[in-house]
């Protein structure tokens, strides 16, 4: 009986006309296609991007050269250097992010203690001549300056759950 | 203005006959290469769109309003490109292959009646003509497989080779059928044997055989599910993993203008051509408007070759490739029994004036 089942099911291709149902179901399916350019899929505020260094809004750099990222970066893409400077307190005379080394992982963040490296929400950004993967401490401050109002924001969304 | 007419026509009548005759059936050839190759370029371009529908994706809208400029970027971006002709491959095979692989797809459409009276040659063995020229198609793969010098291409010739000359016989047997239900190898017979809508169609008398001859024939365009001759996956592209630009264009053409010719061929054998599917319904006529739904017209073929690409592009986006025994089982030991199967049954069920091929003028 169940021979002669299977023998009329494959006679009438009746396995085939189910596969072409699904893909027949599926085409009258609305498309779930992001067009990337023109639309953006939604972000977190906690999204991990571009670094940057922070100011206090005093306008005091925040980063104490305690050197915790550096330890606790996974990738040892940071490398940092410091001095103590002319008003007795220690600096950074070099703060260096390898961008191809990062893996984007956030430790760096998560072990400042006065959350002055963050990760921002850029993701769309390229380099074009060997050498702009290093992010030197010049260019991380300026990142921190022009993005200043964003990161704030986002911080202060993020607060409640710390 | 009537004197105008008055002149050209004169001048038209001054004309040798051969004259004549070699003007018209230019303008016949042109009308339907033309038509042929706009519609194989949105064809890839529907192909897209569909299976894109399919896969929950949106396929190609950045070229032009829809994406509809699409098939003309991709053929200019072909154009354009170098043909890289390897060197240790013979070239004069290497060049004429996609030629003899594009003529025949598109010497196949003189025969095939696009209404009651356009046909470009009317001739009567024209089903004998159409699966010449179908065989032939396979010489210019084949050709092209073997001049590339390349392994890959190598195995794709030989499969595509043996692939199409096992199908070619069910195909065969299924027109037979066809031949015994019609009378005639005339394509425009063959369709007239169809007249009085859709119960009369030769899809209801021959159903095993429709589905014979329409699976051959994605077997013999050589189209996902049975596409192992390219099989992207396994051997690169196939025949033509060495071919580029112009070269390549023309290979792809030549697939698409396979595919039409099946698509219309299965439309032509099966589901009376150009004949409406409501010709026997005279209430129709009473209907104010809709008499002209009872008329067999160009559109009524166009609409069922729609169909059947769209069949195409369907099976594409449904089924996995088939395993390469599987295809030659499949040819060989089902679909082979099957046709001859169903010729008895066709023969013996006239003879006996039982239900739908009582219609049928066996003699």
């Amino acid at each position: 009986m169940n021979r002669a089942i299977s023998y009329i099911k494959t006679f009438t291709l009746w396995e085939l006309f189910k596969g072409l149902w699904v893909t027949q179901r599926n085409f009258f399916k609305k498309s779930i296609t992001l067009e990337y350019p023109d639309e953006k899929a939604p972000q977190s505020p906690r999204f991990r991007g571009l670094h940057a260094l922070r100011r206090y809004p005093n306008g005091e750099e925040r980063c104490i050269a305690c050197k915790l990222c550096e330890a606790v970066c996974p990738a040892l893409a940071i490398t940092i250097e410091s001095e103590v400077g002319k008003d007795g307190t220690r600096r950074t005379t070099r703060y260096d992010i390898d961008l191809f080394k990062c893996i984007y992982c956030g430790f760096c963040e998560e072990a400042c203690p006065v959350d002055a490296i963050v990760e921002t929400r850029i993701h769309e950004y390229h380099m074009e001549s060997p050498g702009e993967n290093i992010l030197t401490k010049d260019k991380l401050m300026a990142i921190g300056d022009k993005y200043d109002a964003m990161i704030s924001a986002d911080k202060a969304a993020d607060a409640p759950y710390r | 203005m009537s004197d105008i007419v008055d002149y050209g026509s004169g001048m038209w009548n001054s004309l040798p006959p051969l004259v004549q005759y070699v003007t018209i059936v230019t303008w016949k050839v042109l009308f339907v290469v033309i038509v042929v190759m706009l519609t194989v370029a949105f064809s890839t371009y529907f192909e897209r769109k569909v299976i894109g529908s399919m896969q929950a994706r949106i396929g190609p809208n950045r070229v032009g309003p829809l994406g509809l400029g699409q098939p003309f970027a991709d053929v200019l971006k072909l154009l354009i490109k170098e043909v890289v002709i390897p060197s240790r491959s013979s070239k004069f095979l290497f060049v004429i292959a996609p030629l003899l692989t594009l003529t025949p797809a598109l010497a196949a459409w003189a025969v095939i009646p696009l209404n009651d009276w356009y046909v470009v040659a009317n001739i009567n063995a024209g089903l004998l003509y159409v699966l010449a020229l179908t065989s032939v198609g396979v010489y210019g793969v084949i050709l092209a497989g073997w001049a590339t010098n390349s392994t890959y291409a190598f195995i794709g010739a030989m499969r595509i080779g043996a692939q199409i000359v096992s199908y070619e016989i069910a195909m065969g047997f299924a027109l037979v059928g066809v031949l015994m239900a019609a009378g005639s190898l005339n394509l425009g017979d063959i369709v007239r044997a169809q007249a009085g809508g859709f119960s009369h169609w030769f899809l209801v008398p021959l159903l095993p055989l429709f589905f014979v001859f329409w699976i051959s024939g994605v077997a013999e365009t050589h189209r996902a599910p049975f596409d192992v001759a390219e099989g992207e996956s396994e051997i690169v592209a196939g025949f033509h993993v060495e071919y580029s630009g112009v070269a390549f264009a023309l290979f792809f053409l030549a697939e698409y203008a396979n595919m039409l010719l099946v698509s219309a061929l299965t439309a032509i054998f099966f589901l009376g051509g150009w004949a409406s599917p409501f010709e026997g319904w005279l209430f129709l006529d009473n209907i104010a408007g809709l008499a002209w739904l009872r008329e067999g017209s160009f559109f009524w073929l166009a609409g069922k070759i729609c169909f059947f690409m769209y069949t195409f592009f369907w099976l594409r986006a449904t089924f996995p490739r088939y395993r390469y025994d599987q295809i030659m089982r499949l040819g060989w030991k089902v679909f082979i029994p099957i046709t001859i199967i169903w010729i008895a049954v066709e023969g013996v069920m006239a003879w006996l004036q039982v239900g739908p091929w009582a219609e049928l003028e066996i003699v």
